[in-house]
Parts: C-alpha cells; sequence; structure tokens
C-alpha cells in the first residue's frame, strides 16, 4: 500500500509511512558515518584550512565521501570553487 | 553466571526506570537474587518508582568513592528479599564514574545476585556509556514515535562499538527491543509506528510490548512496580517479558484496537 493510500482513508492522521520513510533515511546516512574512519572530519577540517589559503570557500563546499565496492575503497573529494562555480573533481583510490 | 543487563534508550522518558524497576521485580518474583542500579546521577528517580525513597542513606556514588561499603548502600525491597535497589546520588559528580571504578562495584555484585539491572540515564554522554559499559544484554526502551526510533538506533552503535564486550571483541551484546507506551488504536489507524515498522527499522528482536495505560502511574504515585498490579495490562505485559526473557515462549497480547463502539467512533474518542 503506498502512501497515497494512506492519505485516501485518514486525510490528516496516517503520518506513521512519512515516518517510517524519514528514519529509514536518515538512519541509513547515519549508519554510513558512525562506519566511516575516524579520520574523515579532520581530513575535511585540515584540506579546509589549506585550500582557503588559495582560494575562499565555505566548509559545504567541501564534499568527502567514502565509498565501498567490494574490497575496493573509493574516497571521493568534490570542492566546488565560487568563482565561476567551477568544479574540481579529484579521486582518489585507496585500497 | 550473574548477567548485567542495562535498560536504555538515548532518548529521556520514555519509561526506562519503570521497565528498570518492573523487570527487576520480576526476576525476583520468580526467585533470582536480583540488584537494580540507578545510573541517573543527580536525577535519583528509581528510589521512588520503588518506593524506598525514605530509607536511603548511602549510594552509588558514595560506594564508588569508597565512602560507604555495598552492603551498606543497597536497600532491600520491602516485600521481596530477593530484590535490593542501589540508588544514585543525588548531587551532580560527573567525574565519579569510571570504567575502573564501576567495574570494582559491577564484580562485587556478580559474587551476590544472578541478575544486575543497570537503569540507563537518558542521552549518550558518560553516564549512559558506564551504564551499557559492562552489559551482557540490553533492553533497549522505545516508544513508537519518530525520535525515539532514532535515539534507539544510536544507542544499539554505542552497544556495538562502546561497550566492554564490542572493545575487547567478545560474543556482542544480547540485545532485546522493548516497545513501551504503546497505543493500538493510534498505531491501527496510521497515526503511530506500528510494532513491524519498528522493528524492521532497529533489526532487533521484540521482548515485550507494553500499553500506555493509567496504571502505570498510579504505580508510580504509589512506590510499586507497576508489574505487580497484576490487574493492570501494563502489570501483565512487564510479567510476559520477564517470562520471555528467562526463555519461556509466550505469544505478545494487548496488540489489538480496542473496537469502538458506534457511538465512540461516531463522537470520537
Ligand atoms: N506504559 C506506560 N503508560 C503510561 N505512562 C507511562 C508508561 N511508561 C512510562 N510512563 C510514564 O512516562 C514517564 C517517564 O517514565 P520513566 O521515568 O520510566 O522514563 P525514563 O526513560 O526513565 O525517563 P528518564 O530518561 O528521565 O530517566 C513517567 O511519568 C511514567 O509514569
Ligand atoms: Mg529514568
Amino acid at each position: 500500500m503506498s502512501i497515497f493510500d494512506y492519505f485516501k482513508r485518514k486525510p490528516t492522521k496516517a503520518t506513521a509511512a512519512i515516518a517510517k520513510e524519514r528514519l529509514h533515511i536518515v538512519m541509513a546516512h547515519e549508519h554510513r558515518v558512525a562506519n566511516g574512519p575516524d579520520y574523515l572530519p579532520a581530513l575535511r577540517r585540515e584540506l579546509m584550512e589549506v585550500i582557503t589559503k588559495y582560494v575562499q570557500i565555505q566548509r559545504e563546499d567541501i564534499k568527502v565521501n567514502l565509498e565501498r565496492h567490494g574490497d575496493c575503497e573509493i574516497l571521493e573529494l568534490n570542492i566546488a570553487l565560487p568563482e565561476e562555480g567551477k568544479e574540481t573533481k579529484e579521486k582518489i583510490a585507496a585500497r | 553466571m550473574s548477567k548485567v543487563i542495562v535498560v536504555t534508550s538515548g532518548k529521556g522518558g520514555v519509561g526506562k526506570t519503570t521497565t528498570s524497576a518492573s523487570f527487576a521485580a520480576g526476576l525476583a518474583n520468580r526467585g533470582h537474587r536480583t540488584v537494580v542500579i540507578d545510573f541517573d546521577i543527580g536525577l535519583r528517580n528509581l528510589d521512588l518508582v520503588m518506593g524506598c525513597e525514605r530509607r536511603v542513606v548511602y549510594d552509588f556514588v558514595n560506594v564508588i568513592n569508597d565512602e560507604a561499603t555495598l552492603k551498606q548502600a543497597l536497600i532491600r525491597d520491602k516485600s521481596d528479599n530477593n530484590l535490593h535497589i542501589l540508588p544514585a546520588s543525588q548531587t551532580r559528580d560527573k567525574d565519579a564514574f569510571t570504567e575502573e571504578k564501576v567495574g570494582k562495584v559491577i564484580d562485587e555484585l556478580r559474587e551476590d545476585f544472578d541478575y544486575i539491572v543497570c537503569d540507563s540515564p537518558a542521552g549518550i554522554e558518560k553516564g549512559a556509556l558506564m551504564a551499557l559499559f559492562y552489559a551482557d544484554e540490553a533492553l533497549i526502551v522505545t516508544n513508537p514515535e519518530i525520535s525515539s526510533v532514532r535515539d534507539s538506533d544510536r544507542i544499539l552503535g554505542m552497544l556495538s562499538a562502546k561497550s566492554q564486550r564490542a572493545i575487547q571483541g567478545e560474543e556482542p551484546i544480547k540485545e532485546h527491543l522493548v516497545v513501551t507506551r504503546y497505543s493500538p488504536n493510534r498505531a491501527e489507524s496510521g497515526e503511530m509506528l506500528s510494532l513491524d515498522d519498528i522493528q524492521e527499522l532497529l533489526g532487533i528482536d521484540l521482548i515485550g510490548v507494553i500499553p500506555e495505560s493509567e496504571a502505570v502511574l498510579q504505580a508510580s504515585n504509589s512506590g510499586v512496580p507497576v508489574i505487580r498490579d497484576e490487574q493492570s495490562k501494563s502489570g501483565q505485559a512487564y510479567q510476559d517479558m520477564v517470562a520471555r526473557f528467562l526463555g519461556e515462549d509466550i505469544p505478545m497480547r494487548f496488540l489489538e484496537a480496542e473496537k469502538k463502539g458506534f457511538l465512540k467512533r461516531f463522537f470520537g474518542a
């Protein structure tokens, strides 16, 4: 049964399905963060320090992402530079 | 072999202390020597729920600081010789807890008791961490409500990362889900997360469902664990939970919505 069926039955109250959907998403995200290596926040902070020597960027302009593909872990750094909205993409493959 | 069981939730006010009191009283009533420890330093409450607040002389922090012996601090329950309470202190002494000092007290209790029930404070700070550190099993108290489920998930993460069993690479803590303040009517109408939803999200086995009930307030008003109110649904639900914990196979009760009569449905209630 879809969310919409819930709404048809009880227009204002059947919000449990929405709660469940939101929990699925936020908990999956929090598990990824919890299971990620401890150095990610520090790495992000230090990158920020180095880059701001040359260009002005905000914290949220740096995206640090770790993905697992089988045995291989890929660390993806995505840094959005301010000026022409140019993006530098750097992929570092680690073990 | 004695067992240490932490009653924890992350979120505040979901029913940890109510559950600790009834769970411990239920184990004791079935003949097991049981002690229940209040880890909520600075916010002692278990003594009220157990009805022993006027008999508190020494507390957990006194024992930790060697100002009293365990024997002096333990309070025997007024109606069950198998049940003892170790109250929390009322003064905030955050630094009192260290793994080593708490561990010493737990080891001493292991010699005299079959079950050591740890009533955790809310949050994920030091007190909550200490309450779960030595656990062999855990009761995860959860309300059918979005932030409670998320906080339970955080606590599950801590059990599997920060406990002694996790750090020493031993067999993981056995986790049980206790859903409290459950309202079948509201779950059925889709306004409250259902038991299936909660179990699916948290991925642990359900050991008890305690319905929302007036009797819980009345029991804590009179300082008697609600499990001793045999007439009440929540008392019976706690009895079932204790039996399941001890290995009995009992179906869940009080899960069905009450069928509303025509007038009730018409006028709402
Ligand atoms: N099944 C229930 N039905 C109705 N009320 C309940 C139920 N369980 C708990 N309560 C009420 O909810 C309130 C909080 O309960 P309790 O003190 O056990 O929670 P807690 O998790 O220990 O809180 P804290 O995080 O502050 O230590 C109390 O007023 C209690 O009477
Ligand atoms: Mg409490």
